[in-house]
């Protein structure tokens, strides 16, 4: 398969994901906001995205309106909602002869959707427009699974989606367990439940986790969000399949290496299998996420590096 | 009976003789449209749209942002060409092209031609797409124009011509190819009734040409088709040609030079490739050989086809050939090469560089239309009877300043053809572009691209002035 070919199936996969999870923490945010009138908390979304400085630099002060136009609507900045569509569809256009014409055809549908909604400019509806991003993203995904052989370019939109959604999950782990305890000593205080309810909601686990562990906790949902092995979001979960799809491409068993990218996933992956929740705890969460990050990131150089990279020979 | 008020008026009608009297091959069709209702055609006729945008069947229109995708407007009402002058045009297409592969090959090498005199050699060197570094080039079984698209037109007496010959990229053959797919299931029982060429071997047919070019010993032969990138206006049919032959879609980054051989760039490393399919144009593909500043090609593509390790088609340097002062010459090469007179006529071409052919250009530029030799698209050329007096004095200095850039043809009155326009059928003028093969043998696709002019009595029919396409049918009679 073209290198070119495998890196656009990849970040199709990516931006369709990006677009998702984007969705997933504004919408979740828009809702508790509803139950706690008073308490305006829209930093910590952009917080979320990394991209603070530019948002700074373009927006000033983070009120509910710039946030939601940054994050859904801003053409400018190339991980807003619509400009991750933008790009999913780009890359879905220049391998359309490689995928089933029903995923570029979910692809394009998704991108006039969202593009439409740009252009109404409203924000009013947004309580209508995130779950449908969402679930044009799920309907993305299971038409891929279902019309495209499950070959060599398949496993690499799989790793793509994975590895953008575990980097999204640690993100909004990471920022959430912030706002919700503002310093080290409080946390195992007294939490409200419904702000660690939306934080499982914003990953579509709230029924999940209850179903595995009745009381919410911190603990519990950090666990869950982290270590959890069978759900789909989780990151360990997202990091397993991930490794799955690697070795399927390059033919190495499990436990060995042959490329970097093997060996910088198998290592995270199985680092994941054996750390326990309060080491984590201990070790600090968010530098344990802050790494976690870092580590993904160098999977995906490593996939850059081995695969894509058009460095002549 | 919905063909009641159309009036073909004086001009050659591709379906009808006379009003009500269709042509012997089209009654069936005509029969078969007489016997819907208006919204019925129209419903066909929208569902085909739908079905072809659905499919993606779009060209490309740059605009400032982005590239926009539009659906090439398409009619459902088929144009039709008997299958007795079908044969005839066949025959003189094969004639062409093997005479135009001749002249390419023997400029780039003996150049017998321009020693001989019959033709001027300043013409051939002084055209834009006549290529230095093609020179002693010996392409696999000596074919340099394996996919040409030739344009012919038809006159008020309906009389075939030779407009021009395209052998560099030419392209619309997958609009051949879609909608032909959607008129079967536009007219099922008018396929099932007539006895119609079939056109869906195109893809098995270009492939074999472009294996043909391997060489015997290699066992597992890899074709790319080369494009310049989902912008163009053609990268639609570039995916759909790949799909189709099952070959790899690539564009310039995806290949490299390595080791003598042309590779390409996969997730398991390096593979060579063997053959290209190549749609871009010939001063793109190497910014080593031609243009320095092409991001579309290959760094040193050339010296790997120079070596024998690489085929390309069309092979580098056929560009000569689409110059339209070059054009003007066929007829001599015909002669030159085969012996034989031409069977498909050019249309009547006067030279702008001959002092006298100029002077009749200049005092007739009311009555003829002006190209540019070296243009396409439409672009580039003047159409005398329906110019302003600026803008033929404009192109008549354009024309002394640079006589050589210039040929003018008598304005041809083309033939016309039922359209479904609104609530009625227009008689609309158009041409037809065949597509022709040269592998083993040269093999002409039956029929091509039919492409209509949509602007009410606009003889210009390319996509990107507002053209439309049809379906169009090579008809065998039928016993009845």
């Amino acid at each position: 398969m073209l290198s070119r070919v495998a890196d656009s199936i990849y970040w199709m996969n990516r931006y369709v994901e990006r677009a998702e999870n984007v969705a997933r923490f504004v919408d979740v945010n828009l809702n508790l906001l509803l139950d706690s009138p008073g308490v305006q908390q829209w930093e910590p979304l952009v917080v979320t995205t990394g991209d603070q400085a530019l948002f700074k630099q373009r927006y000033g002060e983070a009120t509910a309106e710039n946030v939601l136009r940054f994050l859904t609507f801003d053409k400018n900045y190339p991980n807003s909602i619509l400009s991750c569509l933008q790009a999913a569809r780009e890359n879905a256009r220049s391998v359309r002869e490689i995928i089933s014409s029903e995923m570029w055809e979910q692809v394009n549908a998704f991108y006039l959707m969202v593009k439409e909604a740009a252009e109404a400019g409203s924000l009013s509806d947004l309580h209508i427009f995130f779950p449908e991003v969402k679930l044009s993203s799920h309907l993305f995904a299971g038409v891929m699974d279902a019309t495209m052989a499950h070959n060599e370019g398949w496993h690499f939109g799989l790793l793509g989606r994975l590895l953008e959604r575990a980097d999204k999950t640690a993100r909004i782990l990471d920022v959430k367990y912030y706002i919700l305890l503002p310093s080290i000593s409080d946390v195992g205080s007294s939490l409200d439940d419904l702000q660690w309810i939306a934080l499982l909601k914003s990953a579509s686990a709230y029924e999940m986790y209850r179903k595995c562990q009745y009381r919410i906790t911190p603990n519990g949902v950090t666990e869950f969000l982290i270590l959890n092995r069978e759900f789909p979001r989780s990151i360990q979960f997202c990091v397993l399949q991930a490794e799955k799809s690697l070795r399927q491409i390059t033919g190495t068993p499990s436990g060995t290496w042959r490329m970097p990218s093997d060996r910088t996933i198998g290592r995270l992956r199985s680092e994941l299998d054996y750390v326990t929740i309060d080491e984590i705890v201990n070790q600090g969460l968010h530098e344990f996420l802050d790494s976690l990050q870092i580590r993904l990131n160098q999977v995906g150089e490593a996939i850059y590096k081995d695969f894509f990279s058009l460095q002549s020979a | 009976m919905l063909f009641d008020t159309y009036d073909p008026g004086d001009f050659f009608d591709e379906l009808f003789t006379a009003k009500n009297q269709p042509r012997f091959e089209a009654a069936p069709l005509v029969n078969r449209i007489n016997s819907l209702t208006l919204a019925e055609l129209q419903r066909r006729q929208q569902t085909a749209q739908n079905a072809l945008f659905k499919m993606g069947v779009t060209f490309n229109v740059y605009s400032d942002e982005q590239g926009t995708e539009r659906i090439f407007p398409f009619d459902v009402i088929p144009r039709i060409v008997p299958y007795s002058e079908w044969e005839w045009l066949e025959k003189g297409l094969k004639q062409r092209i093997y005479a135009l592969n001749c002249f390419l090959h023997d400029i780039y090498n003996d150049q017998k031609i321009l020693k001989d005199g019959v033709i001027p050699r300043e013409d051939v060197e002084s055209a834009p797409g006549f290529l230095p570094p093609c020179m002693g080039l010996q392409p696999p079984e000596g074919i340099w124009c394996h996919i040409t698209g030739t344009d012919l037109v038809r006159d008020k007496d309906g009389s075939w011509y030779v407009l021009e010959d395209n052998l560099r990229c030419p392209s619309g053959v997958s609009y051949v190819l879609e909608s032909r797919r959607v008129m079967k299931s536009t007219f099922p029982h008018l396929f099932a009734s007539m006895d119609i060429k079939p056109v869906d071997d195109y893809a098995s047919q270009l492939l074999e040409a472009l294996l043909n070019l391997v060489p015997s010993q290699l066992a597992d032969p890899r074709v790319v088709v080369l494009t310049p990138g989902m912008y163009n206006s053609a990268y639609f049919e570039h995916s759909f040609l790949a799909q189709q032959m099952g070959a790899e879609l690539v564009e310039g980054r995806d290949l490299v030079v390595a080791d003598g051989y042309l590779q390409m760039r996969t997730t398991k490393g390096l593979q060579r490739v063997d053959v290209i399919y190549r749609r871009i144009d010939d001063d793109f593909i190497d910014p080593l050989a031609f243009r320095s500043d092409s991001m579309l090609g290959v760094p040193g593509l050339m010296e790997v086809y120079q070596n024998g390790r690489v085929a390309i088609a069309n092979a580098p340097g056929t560009g000569v050939a689409d110059d339209k002062l070059i054009y003007a010459y066929v007829p001599r090469m015909i002669r030159y090469y085969l012996n034989e007179e031409q069977i498909i006529p050019n249309v009547p071409t006067y030279l702008c560089e001959q002092a006298q052919e100029q002077a009749h250009v200049l005092a007739n530029l009311d009555q003829l239309v002006v190209k540019a030799t070296n243009a396409s698209g439409g672009y580039g050329m003047l159409v005398g009877p329906h110019a302003t007096p600026d803008q033929r004095q404009d192109f008549a200095e354009k024309i002394q300043a640079n006589p050589r850039g210039y040929i003018a043809q008598p304005t041809l009155c083309l033939s016309r053809t039922p359209t479904l326009i609104g609530d009625t059928f227009e008689g609309c003028h158009v041409d037809l572009r065949p597509y022709i093969l040269y592998g083993k043998d040269i093999y002409v696709n039956p029929g091509g691209l039919t492409r209509v002019a949509l602007r009410k009595g606009s003889l210009v029919v390319n996509s990107s002035q507002g053209g439309g396409s049809k379906d169009t049918w090579v008809v065998k009679p039928t016993v009845s």
